[in-house]
C-alpha cells in the first residue's frame, strides 16, 4: 500500500542493499554520542520541561505533561471522603496486572500473604503483553552477570544505581528458570539451548525471546498461575490515592470501579504499586507504543504520599515506530528487526547509523537525518521516517526467518497490505518507555514505609536509558522482589488508622503555591474523544 | 487533518456516525465521542481487547476484526464483544503429565467438537483453530502449543463455536504442559543459576559496584563484543 513516491526511494534502497550487505556502519565514539543526543534527543530539546514546584522533587525538571499531573489535586475530597467502611482488608495489594504486578501477586501469595490485585482494566493489559523483543539474562557460556552489568551500566550512561543493576543481573537467570518451570514457551533449540540473540548495546547474546510474543507469553504465563491459584483479582477498579495511618506508614488505598463509578476503601498492611508507565501522556507530542492505560497513576499517587521520583527527566523514544501506515502509527517495530541484522537507511538508500547503538542514540540519529540532513522519507500525511531494511533478514538467514522469528510484525504490516518480507517498513521514534519512576532500593522499597514499586514505575535501575530486553526482566526480578519483601513484611506491621493526612497536606502545599486548581490526577485513561489519536 | 480527509458512514451498534475514511475502528469510535472502558487494551494488536463483529452492507456475512487493527469501511455495522463467558479449568501445572488425558480431564467438551471450522475462520489472528484442537484431541501437546503460539486469547473462537469449547483455554494448558514437560530445559541455565547461587559472581559484582563513573566508562568502551 505504499504510495508511488515511496515505492521509487524503495528503488533506491534495493539498488544500494548488495553492497550494504557487505558493510558495517562504524560505531559511534563516546564523543560523537554525547554529542548527537545533546543536539537531537527530544529530551534535550529546549522548553520541553520545567521544575515541578511542590513535593519530594521540588525544584527538579521534568517533562511538562508529568509536572501536570504532579502538580494536580486529587480526585478524592481528603475532608469528605469517608474511610469508615473498608471493602477489602488484606495483607498485601497490588495495584496494577501487567507483569510486575502479577510476579508480584504470585510470590506474596506463595510466602503466605493474602494478597488483593487491583488493576484498571482487564488483568493482563499492561505494556508487559506488548513487549515483543525479548528478555535479557546472562546465561550462556561466554556471559557472565558481570558483563550484564557492565552493558546496563553503559546503556544507562552511568547513572543507574548500582544495587539496583546487581540485583537486576543476578536474578535475570533465576527469573527465566522460573518462567521456564512455569511453562513459559521459551525460543529453543532442540537441546533444550536458550536461542539468544543481541539487543541494542549489548555485547553478549543474551536476548532471550518466544518469536516476537516474548512479553505476551510470558503475561498469558503468570496470568494464567493466579488464576490458577486463586489470587482475587478486581478488575477495571484502579487506584485513584493511596491511605496512610497517623504515622505516615501507607496503609492501603482507595480504589475506583470504572463502571460502577463507585469508590472501594482496601486496608492493606503493605501495598506494591506496579502501575507501568506513562506513554498515554504523549510526552512531547509524540505518538506512543504503549498500551491504553499507561498514565503514570502510580508517580502522582506515591509523590503524594511522600516518595521521591528519579529519572523522570529520561523518556526513553523508540527508534522505530511505525511512521507508516497511518492506521497503526507509532507502534512498535521491535528492536529484535535490527538485532536480526535490518540496517536503517535513508532516502538515498544509504546508513546513517549503526542499527544497534543504544535506543537513545539510534533515536537521535533518525531525528537527525530527517529533521537536519533532510534525507528523510515524507508520508502522504507529512510526516517523516526512514527505511528499516527488513527484506535483509531473509537474505542474511535463509528464506523464511522473518515469518519464523517475527510473526506478528508481519501480520502486522500484512494487515495493511505491506510485505515486510518483500519490501522495507518506514519507521520514526516513538514515545515507548518511562527510563526513571519511583525510587527504589534493591528490596523494591521505597521512602515511604510499607510501599513498594515493581517495574516501569519504578525508577533508578536503568539510569537515563534502559536497554532492550530489560524491561521483561526488570518486571520479573523486581516483581518477585516485591512480592516476597512486601509478604514478609506485613507479617509485623502494626496499621493505625487509615487516613488521607498526606493529600490534605499536599493540597494544602498546591495552595500555597497558588497551584490548586480544578485539575485532578491520576487521569486514570486518556480522552480520544472526537480526535484521531 | 481529518477535515482534509473523506467522511465515511458507520453504525456502532446501530447508530450512525460520520467518521474519516481509512481509519482503525478503534479510532473512529473515539473520533465519534467513545471513551473506551472495555473493549480497549493494548492497541496494537497483542492483547485481544478489542474483538469486534461487523457486517459490510448487501453482505450477510459476519466478519470480525482486532477494532485496533481493521480499517473503517462505509456502511459497516458493527459492535465489539469486550467479554465472553468462557470456561476455565484450574490446575496445579508441576502435577500434570503432558498427555490427552490431562486436557480431556480439564476440558472434556473438546471431544464435542463438529469440526465446522467456525473457530479457524472467525480468528482475527488467522490461526488454524480446528486443526490446533485437532491436534489436542490426538494429543499432540507438542504440535497444539506450536499452531496456537500466536493466539491473543481474544475470545473469538469461543463465542462461534456450537460445540461451546473454549479454544484459547485449551491452547494455554497445551502450551503451558509443553513449556513446562515436554520442552527439554536449558542445560546451561541451569548451571548458571547454581554458580548465582554458590555466589560465584558476587567478588566481580561488587568490584565492578565499587568502581566510578570514569573507570566503569573505561572498561565499558573496552569490553569485546560477540559478533
Amino acid at each position: 500500500m505504499y504510495t508511488p513516491e515511496m515505492l521509487e526511494s524503495i528503488k533506491i534502497v534495493e539498488q544500494t542493499r548488495p553492497r550494504r550487505l557487505k558493510e558495517t556502519f562504524p560505531r559511534l565514539t563516546p564523543e560523537e554520542k554525547d554529542r548527537l543526543l545533546r543536539s537531537f534527543h527530544p529530551d534535550h530539546m529546549p522548553d520541553a520541561q520545567r521544575p515541578v514546584r511542590v513535593g519530594p522533587n521540588k525544584g527538579d525538571k521534568m517533562p511538562h505533561e508529568h509536572v501536570g499531573l504532579l502538580e494536580s489535586r486529587s480526585m478524592l475530597d481528603p475532608d469528605a471522603f469517608s474511610l469508615d467502611r473498608v471493602d477489602y482488608d488484606v495483607d498485601v495489594l497490588v495495584i496494577g496486572g501487567g507483569g510486575a504486578g502479577t510476579s508480584a501477586a504470585l510470590m506474596a501469595q506463595e510466602a503466605g500473604a493474602s494478597v488483593l490485585l487491583a488493576t484498571k482494566l482487564r488483568h493482563g493489559d499492561a505494556n508487559t503483553m506488548m513487549a515483543q523483543g525479548g528478555i535479557q539474562a546472562a546465561d550462556k557460556e561466554n556471559d557472565s552477570p558481570a558483563i550484564h552489568y557492565l552493558d546496563v551500566m553503559g546503556g544507562g550512561g552511568f547513572s543507574n544505581i548500582p544495587e539496583l543493576v546487581a540485583a537486576l543481573v543476578l536474578d535475570a537467570p533465576l527469573c527465566i528458570q522460573w518462567l521456564e518451570s512455569l511453562g513459559c514457551m521459551f525460543s529453543k533449540f532442540p537441546d533444550g539451548t536458550m536461542n539468544t540473540i543481541h539487543g541494542g548495546g549489548t555485547s553478549r547474546k543474551r536476548m532471550h525471546f518466544a518469536h516476537d510474543y516474548t512479553g505476551a507469553e510470558i503475561m498469558r504465563t503468570l496470568r494464567d498461575e493466579a488464576r490458577n491459584r486463586g489470587i482475587p483479582v478486581l478488575e477495571f477498579s484502579p487506584a485513584v490515592e493511596l491511605l496512610t495511618d497517623e504515622h505516615g506508614q501507607c496503609a492501603g488505598a482507595v480504589l475506583f470501579n470504572l463502571e460502577t463509578q463507585q469508590y472501594l476503601v482496601v486496608r492493606a498492611r503493605t501495598v506494591i504499586i506496579a502501575t507501568g508507565g506513562c506513554g498515554r501522556l504523549h510526552i512531547g507530542g509524540f505518538p506512543t507504543t504503549n498500551h491504553y492505560g499507561a498514565t503514570a497513576d502510580g508517580l502522582v499517587m506515591a509523590y503524594r504520599a511522600g516518595a521521591k521520583l528519579i529519572f523522570l527527566e529520561a523518556t526513553q523514544f523508540h527508534p522505530t515506530g511505525v511512521a507508516f501506515p497511518e492506521q497503526i502509527l507509532g507502534q512498535l517495530v521491535t528492536e529484535k528487526v535490527r538485532g536480526l541484522g535490518a540496517q536503517l537507511v535513508n532516502a538515498e538508500g544509504e546508513q546513517f547509523v549503526y542499527p544497534l547503538e543504544t535506543r537513545d542514540a539510534v533515536s537521535s540519529a533518525i531525528i537527525r537525518e530527517c529533521r537536519e540532513r533532510g534525507k528523510g522519507i515524507t508520508t502522504p500525511s507529512g510526516r517523516q521516517g526512514v527505511w528499516l531494511d527488513s527484506p535483509m533478514i531473509d537474505i542474511i538467514h535463509g528464506k523464511g526467518t522473518i515469518e519464523r522469528e517475527l510473526p506478528a510484525m508481519v501480520r502486522q504490516y500484512r494487515r495493511f497490505n505491506i510485505d515486510m518480507t518483500q519490501q522495507p517498513i518506514l519507521v520514526y521514534p516513538t514515545l515507548h518507555y518511562q527510563n526513571g519512576g519511583i525510587l527504589i532500593n534493591e528490596r523494591a522499597e521505597t521512602g515511604v514505609p510499607n510501599l513498594y514499586v515493581a517495574g516501569e514505575a519504578s525508577g533508578g535501575v536503568h539510569g537515563r536509558n534502559r536497554l532492550m530486553g530489560n524491561s521483561l526482566l526488570d518486571i520479573i526480578v523486581f516483581g518477585r522482589r516485591a512480592g516476597t519483601n512486601a509478604a514478609a513484611r506485613a507479617k509485623t506491621v502494626q496499621l493505625g488508622r487509615l487516613t488521607l493526612d498526606h493529600v490534605r497536606r499536599f493540597h494544602e502545599e498546591l495552595a500555597r503555591e497558588g497551584l490548586l486548581g480544578q485539575r485532578t490526577a491520576p487521569i486514570l485513561l486518556p480522552d480520544y474523544r472526537g480526535r484521531i489519536v | 487533518m481529518a477535515e482534509e480527509k473523506e467522511m465515511v458512514s458507520i453504525y456502532i451498534m446501530g447508530k450512525q456516525y460520520r467518521v474519516p475514511y481509512g481509519v482503525t475502528i478503534m479510532k473512529a469510535m473515539e473520533y465519534a465521542g467513545y471513551r473506551f472502558i472495555r473493549g480497549c487494551g493494548c492497541r496494537g494488536g497483542f492483547c485481544g481487547a478489542c474483538g469486534t463483529v461487523y457486517r459490510k452492507p448487501g453482505d450477510f456475512r459476519l466478519k470480525v476484526g482486532l477494532a485496533c487493527q481493521t480499517v473503517v469501511e462505509d456502511g459497516m455495522h458493527l459492535t465489539q464483544i469486550p467479554f465472553y463467558p468462557a470456561n476455565k479449568a484450574t490446575y496445579n501445572l508441576e502435577e500434570l503429565t503432558p498427555t490427552l488425558a490431562t486436557l480431556l480431564r480439564h476440558y472434556p467438551e473438546m471431544t464435542r467438537c463438529l469440526g465446522c471450522n467456525s473457530c479457524t475462520r472467525i480468528c482475527p489472528q488467522e490461526l488454524q483453530v480446528m486443526d490446533y484442537m485437532a491436534a489436542a484431541q490426538r494429543g499432540d501437546i507438542a504440535k497444539a502449543a506450536h499452531m496456537s503460539f500466536d493466539c491473543l486469547m481474544c475470545g473469538l473462537c469461543a463465542s462461534r463455536c456450537p460445540a461451546e469449547i473454549v479454544q484459547y483455554n485449551v491452547a494455554l494448558l497445551a502450551r503451558r504442559l509443553y513449556g513446562r514437560h515436554v520442552a527439554p530445559r536449558a542445560e546451561h541455565l541451569a548451571r548458571r543459576v547454581e554458580e548465582i547461587k554458590a555466589g560465584k559472581f558476587d567478588a566481580e559484582i561488587e568490584r565492578l559496584m565499587k568502581m566510578d563513573r570514569l573507570e566503569l566508562q573505561k572498561l565499558y568502551d573496552a569490553r569485546d563484543i560477540e559478533p
